[in-house]
């Protein structure tokens, strides 16, 4: 039997998120994703420097939506996002915080931009690990939110999103002033995740700084239509296509705990068996098949699901060879 | 080298006999020539062309069948390693493992039957009971196996290292063309044996893809050709190598020897849910059967979920059905949205209703599963289709009202919507995420 192993020309981008006190930050530790010379997990073929790494969702509104199973972990911290993220880090151990300033947006509170500013402060005080910041999703309200972010989180080299399309100049500027990472985000495309790249790149923002965010479709919500779009840019970058080379960021919490299947309680759908398993298995088992696809960061929300994926991920890496 | 469709075509009978299953020879052909079928479904092929076309007319990995009847599971024949390539053809068979001295066994069987579910109006299920012999006794085996298989219509796999007790069996239920599992280099022979004389496919588990590939091809050259390979890994990362390796010699380098679909199993020594994500793994990269003791439905529902996601061939996108959907608890005042069936669409949709946490109505129109834009651009989201869905989903008799809400990339749809319908057509915005926001302000306008 002949060896069968690809010749890959490209490689994926390194990134590291986070800033020590010698880099100019405050973080005990930081992330490093991406650098994959192969598939994921093909040891055998290529390198795979760094394993995926896991944040845990922080909201900086009280998320009165979620289903029980998924605000019992959280239960007295789910007011106060500083507390909540050193849970994340001290009790459930994220490698980063996801926090999303949902409450800016003009239908989940309309809070003040300066307020955002002072919650990234208050959650970097808490905590020890890099720092995700996710804006709300309105476009008005991140550009006024996010360079002030960017701002109060000088010199800690978080990831930052998301630029779009349409909306990708003010974050861009703003992380280029105080040396962020950047998310641009695309709607399940992979030519408009390629002209996002490109756009930000001609902003004079260095494409080896950012993360590619697909947007994730669920299990049984789309998932598929993510997981070919993430392998077809997994590829392309392998293939040596410098647009497409950015480490994948896979927002799964937020998608997942949307879904029917992870939130109905088991008397709603006596023959879908327990939720307390099947909400956090809904969510991991999302997060499990999109590395598959070239996941390099999962935003999770279940500290089981964290928990679990951490151990699949443990299990594929192996001992390096 | 591969020969083309009209190469194959010259060696085949001509006279269009339907017997293969395809109407002409020249599909046939056609068919053989971009492995999606077997020479072997040809009855009248000479052994002149049989011998020319060999192994150019094979399929790459084999098409190989478990069970009769209705619960039939066909397994292989798959042509790519990415989904985007094609599409993925015979979904991954979802087996249950039940052991011998498991006293709850026979009533585990009964729970299996009814691991079915519907999603996005697929009917999902487990495919397979794994059988497995622990006792070591041929006779208390075999009577396990017919107890079994009198409860349950779904195909079996017979799990036992020895021949003697799958021998016992297949006098109970080798008419049910079970997997026999598994030949491996101190038994081959009798399993090939027991393969042949009972008409079954046959699994061949060696240490790692280089000896499974030597016994599989000396088990073929005893006459055994429906196999099933495992290379028995040790680890989570070798299981995926292997997988990885056998599609890949198979479709790239066309080896004979791995080109027949894989068995996975599930680790027993880990714990459930790890289990269950496993097993996702194993769907995604390219097991053909995977083995789970998990029988509970809140591990098979998402894993059945993965399946058909991962299955979903890409050129036709999943269809929701049309009819009216409820979001949440409407009421007589609640608003009517209008979309598409195209799957993403309606989840989209449903899910920024849902976010807005204002109940509605979801009138789901056929397009034939394509998004908003498409179907306006092929006519299939029109003034007539919208008014037809409105007609037969009888959502006037539910509302106070007679207004409904149009995507806004179809605001151009307005007016003839209006004349054709007798609605009042509200434009909703562009993009769903833009929903909440509309719906909001739609409930403060009317309060």
């Amino acid at each position: 039997m002949e060896e069968i192993k690809e010749k890959w020309t490209g490689a994926v981008n390194t990134v590291t998120v986070g800033a020590t006190e010698k880099e100019g930050g405050t973080r005990k530790s930081t992330v490093t994703i991406g650098g994959e010379t192969t598939l994921p997990f093909l040891h055998f073929e290529g390198s795979i420097p760094y394993r995926p790494a896991l944040a845990l969702d922080v909201l900086d509104n009280l998320p009165e939506e979620w289903p029980e199973v998924l605000k019992e972990p959280y239960r007295d911290v789910l007011d106060n996002p500083a507390q909540w993220a050193a849970l994340c880090e001290e009790k459930y151990g994220a490698d980063m915080i996801c926090l999303r300033l949902k409450s800016l947006h003009p239908d989940w509170g309309d809070t003040a931009p300066e307020r955002a500013a002072e919650t990234v402060q208050a959650v970097l005080e808490a905590t020890t690990i890099p720092l995700i910041i996710w804006g709300c999703d309105d476009p008005e309200k991140d550009n006024l939110a996010l360079p002030l972010c960017a701002q109060a989180a000088a010199g800690e080299n978080c990831l930052i999103g998301f630029a779009t399309e349409d909306n990708y100049k003010t974050l861009a500027v703003a992380c280029l002033a105080d040396h962020h990472k950047i998310v641009a985000q695309s709607p399940i495309d992979i030519n408009i995740a390629k002209q996002v790249n490109i756009l930000i790149s001609e902003m004079g923002y260095k494409p080896e700084d950012i993360v590619i965010d697909p947007n994730t479709g669920a299990l049984g919500y789309g998932i598929e239509y993510t997981y070919s779009i993430m392998e077809r840019i997994r590829l392309a970058a392998l293939d040596g296509d410098r647009m497409m080379a950015m480490p994948i960021i896979c927002d799964v919490g937020f998608d997942s705990w949307r879904t029917k299947e992870a939130k109905a309680l088991k008397e709603q759908f006596p023959g879908w068996g327990d939720e307390g398993v099947r909400g956090p298995l809904w969510e991991a088992m999302t997060a499990v098949l999109l590395l598959q696809a070239g996941g390099d960061i999962v935003n999770l929300r279940h500290p089981m699901a964290l928990e679990k994926v951490r151990k699949q991920i443990d299990a594929l890496m192996g001992n390096g060879e | 080298m591969a020969l083309t469709g009209l190469d194959i075509y010259k060696l085949l009978p001509k006279t269009n006999c339907g017997d293969c299953g395809s109407p002409t020879c020249l599909a046939f052909a056609m068919k053989l020539a971009s492995k999606q079928t077997s020479l072997d479904e040809c009855p009248h092929v000479s052994d002149e062309a049989r011998a020319k076309l060999g192994s150019a007319a094979q399929p790459p990995i084999r098409l190989v069948t478990i069970g009769t009847g209705d619960r039939k599971v066909e397994l292989g024949n798959e042509t790519v390693l990415f989904r985007h390539e094609e599409t993925f053809y015979h979904q991954t068979a979802l087996a249950i493992r039940l052991k011998e001295d498991d006293p709850e066994s026979e009533s585990r069987v009964e729970d299996i039957n009814k691991l079915r579910f519907v999603r996005v109006g697929e009917d999902i299920s487990v495919d397979l009971v794994a059988l497995t012999e622990e006792s070591g006794d041929p006779e208390k085996y075999s009577a396990f196996v017919e107890r079994c298989r009198a409860n349950t219509n779904l195909a079996l796999i017979l799990v036992s290292g020895s021949p003697d007790c799958l021998k016992a069996a297949l006098e109970k239920a080798g008419d049910t063309r079970p997997l026999i599992y598994a030949a491996t280099a101190g038994n081959l022979e009798e399993m090939a044996g027991l393969a042949r004389q009972y008409s079954c496919p046959l699994a061949v588990r060696g240490k790692g893809p280089e000896e499974t590939a030597r016994l599989a091809d000396r088990i073929k050259e005893i006459g055994v050709e429906d196999l099933v390979l495992d290379t028995s890994p040790a680890s989570l990362r070798d299981e995926l190598t292997d997988q990885v390796i056998i599609r890949r010699q198979a479709l790239k380098r066309h080896f004979r020897p791995l080109g027949y679909p894989t068995i996975a199993f599930t680790d027993p020594n880990t714990d459930k849910f790890s289990r269950a994500l496993e097993a996702s793994v194993f769907i995604a990269k390219y097991a053909a059967i995977v083995v789970t003791d998990l029988s509970e439905p809140e591990y098979i529902l998402p894993l059945l979920t993965t399946r058909q996601n991962i299955y979903t061939d890409p050129q036709k996108p999943i269809q929701m059905e049309p009819k009216l959907y409820e979001v949440g608890n409407p009421d007589r005042s609640s608003p009517l949205l209008v979309t598409t069936n195209f799957s993403l669409t309606y989840f989209t949709v449903e899910g920024e209703v849902e976010a807005s946490r204002i109940p509605a109505y979801l009138l789901i129109v056929d397009t034939e599963g394509t998004s908003v834009l498409t179907a306006w651009a092929a006519d299939k989201f029109n003034a007539e289709t919208i008014t037809r869905a409105l007609d037969e989903s009888g959502v006037v008799e539910k509302l106070d009202h007679k207004n409904l809400v149009l995507p806004g990339y179809v605001a151009v749809l307005s007016g003839k919507l209006e004349d054709e319908s007798g609605w009042k057509v509200l434009v909703g915005p562009k993009e769903a995420s833009g929903i909440p926001k509309f719906l909001k302000a739609m409930k403060k306008r009317s309060a």
